[in-house]
């Protein structure tokens, strides 16, 4: 599709918009509609509708297939670790109250912020890579 | 709080922060070192947890702090103690073996995920295995089965592909089964919580919705406990999956679709309900008995020794089903004990393949002749987990069969008995004709000597537990009994 200029020119201007309200639904989600999942979904389609236009070659140059498979575990893991910070911290394991002893109303949001970000993250590696690998089948 | 409270939390934790990490790093041997300490964590905690559950029963923990049957909630007794302490051995006993197997039979595109989808599906059986939380058993089961899919795609066959594709399309739709029940008694309950969902049920049971969930549960468990006729994903998967992930599969995949009948049928709806009213044991009987003679009997057919023990499997699966329809107290003893004392023989027999197929790199009839004089100690281990699954005494196998026997016999099935005995006889048959090749045919392959020790320590040590738990009964007996008695059978 990269010979097609309106295709071309409005996949390069919107894709940083499509990151950007990845992060706000990302970041936005314990107050409205959003979270983790939608931003993590929606940030993958920023580079996914660029790899349709400009070349999955392009991409990959941009975000490395390493870097998407290191996020895919970074997620999970930063999920889990909150989880054992929790539990350090006196508290059952993902009790988010725990992670501020004098407001845990306070603790709760820090909580559901991080993990939130873990699962954003791990979504968004994850579709990516399955685009990847998709992509690249003929080649190998 | 102390850290023996957390012990349920870090039951799955502990594996699921692990998986993640092992994903990171490069070095195959790297992630192995870290999956096997990883895999030894894990069985540490599942001994722990076990110790309490004896000490003082039921055990709760509230995630995230959050009070059923709102939160989610793991509970732990007898039952599901002696599943995670089976899951999180095996898987104890099989990482270590992984090192030397992974490098002939995983495929090496594949080899850098290996450990981190090992850790992952371990963590999907043991939540199932822990969790109190009916959705929650959903979410693990899918867990647990994506990771599965995956490792029998990494054996390095290319027929590995196709197997996982349809051990995929069957999973799936057993799953989907599970789900489509847990939605429809939570349409009826309104909680998702299992025990809260014992209590309401009593009220709500004669109705329609509720009798649709147990049939779906029963059939989506059966699919993913392999039980005739929905055995066909079994055989190919096993085969052609890497003989460690068949060790550790056959050891405890289906074992967990044992557990979730079980959970299910025992404590949720209630004995009086599925047996009395909705006379599910005229279903598991007769199918668990056809899949113990089908199974054995296709067995003994086999060239290949993988796809031999993965109908055994069938057969030995058709003991356990056979064993909850009998609604006895005998009969979920069986079953219970079975469930373990299955997964270390065919864990012990599908390491022995693995041991075989890294030295001549295939375990077919052809490959074991003369095996007796040139891998003694590998053989050895065969026949005596052999010996196990015909039921010979002083070894595990003798002990479930004793309980199926005596379970048939209360519950004034005595067709069902002589049956059970018949078919165990077709397991002579099967193992008899490999022993027959290993030790009185003339070797005309390559010389060889035994697997590495890395590999051959598990598989002697899981050939020693048979032997062990065989005679020194009153462990898996007596935590068998206690969960039975826990679940609510008349005697």
């Amino acid at each position: 599709m990269s010979d097609n200029v309106i295709v071309r020119v409005v996949v390069k201007m919107l894709a940083p918009f499509i990151l950007l309200f990845a992060l706000y639904v990302q970041l936005h989600g314990d107050y409205g509609p959003g979270g983790g999942f939608q931003a993590g979904v929606i940030f993958a389609t920023g580079f996914i509708v660029y790899a349709i236009v400009f070349g999955v070659r392009r991409t990959i140059q941009a975000l490395p297939f390493a870097a998407v498979t290191a996020m895919a575990s970074l997620g999970l893991a930063l999920y889990a670790t909150v989880g054992f910070v929790a539990l350090g911290l006196g508290g059952a394991f993902l009790d988010y109250g725990a992670l501020d002893s004098r407001d845990p109303v306070h603790g709760q949001h820090v909580g559901i912020v991080l993990i939130e970000l873990g699962v954003g993250v791990t979504v968004a590696g994850v579709l990516t890579a399955v685009f990847y690998t998709f992509a690249e089948r003929r080649r190998r | 709080m102390s850290l023996v409270q957390h012990l349920p939390a870090l039951q799955v934790a502990v594996p699921l922060l692990a998986a993640p990490l092992c994903a990171m790093m490069v070095r195959p041997r790297i992630a192995w070192l870290f999956a096997t300490l990883a895999a030894w964590a894990t069985f540490a905690v599942s001994l722990a947890i076990f110790h309490r559950v004896l000490d003082r029963g039921l055990i709760l923990y509230e995630m995230g702090g959050w009070a059923p049957p709102l939160g989610i909630g793991h509970a732990v007794d007898p039952l599901n103690a002696l599943l995670l302490v089976l899951v999180s051995g095996m898987a104890a006993i099989v990482m270590p073996a992984a090192r030397p197997g992974v490098g002939v039979e995983v495929a090496p595109r594949a080899q850098r995920l290996f450990f981190t989808l090992a850790l992952l599906a371990l963590t999907g059986m043991l939540g199932i295995a822990i969790t109190g939380d009916a959705f929650n058993l959903y979410v693990f089961l899918e867990v647990s089965s994506l990771a599965s899919y995956a490792l029998v795609a990494t054996g390095a066959d290319r027929r590995a592909t196709t197997a996982a594709f349809n051990y995929l399309v069957q999973g799936t739709i057993g799953a989907m089964f599970i789900l489509i029940g847990i939605g429809l008694i939570y349409m009826m309950t309104g909680t998702l919580n299992m025990a809260d969902m014992a209590v309401r049920l009593r009220e709500a049971r004669d109705t329609a919705p509720v009798q649709a969930a147990l049939a779906f549960i029963v059939v989506g468990a059966g699919i993913k406990f392999a039980v005739f006729p929905a055995h066909v994903w079994m055989p190919n998967a096993y085969t052609y999956a890497p003989s460690l992930v068949s060790a550790f599969f056959g050891a405890t995949a289906t074992k967990v679709g044992a557990y979730i009948l079980i959970r299910f049928i025992f404590n949720v709806f209630g004995v009086d309900f599925a047996f009395g009213e909705m006379r599910i044991g005229w279903a598991l009987i007769p199918l668990g008995l056809a899949g113990a003679f089908v199974g054995s009997l296709v067995a003994i057919w086999q060239d290949d020794l993988k796809r031999m023990l993965a109908y055994s499997s069938v057969a030995q699966v058709g003991y356990i089903a056979a064993a909850i329809g009998y609604a006895n107290r005998d009969g979920l003893i069986a079953a219970i004990v079975h469930v373990f004392n299955h997964g270390l023989m065919k864990g012990a027999l599908f390491l022995v393949m693995a041991c075989v197929i890294l030295r001549l790199g295939k375990a077919d009839m052809r490959s074991f002749r003369g095996l007796g004089r040139r891998m003694p100690v590998t053989m050895g281990c065969f026949v005596v987990a052999g010996l196990s699954m015909i039921g010979v005494p002083f070894t595990v196998g003798f002990i479930s069969k004793w309980y199926l026997v005596v379970g048939a016999l209360d519950a004034g099935l005595w067709p069902v008995a002589a049956l059970v005995v018949l078919s165990s006889l077709l397991a002579i048959v099967y193992i008899w004709r490999v022993v027959e090749t290993a030790y009185f045919r003339e070797a005309d392959g390559p010389r060889t000597r035994e697997a590495p020790a890395m590999l051959l320590a598990p598989t002697l040590l899981l050939t020693v537990l048979c032997v062990a738990f065989g005679v020194a009964t009153e462990f898996t007996v007596g935590v068998a009994g206690s969960a039975a008695d826990m679940l609510g059978v008349l005697p």
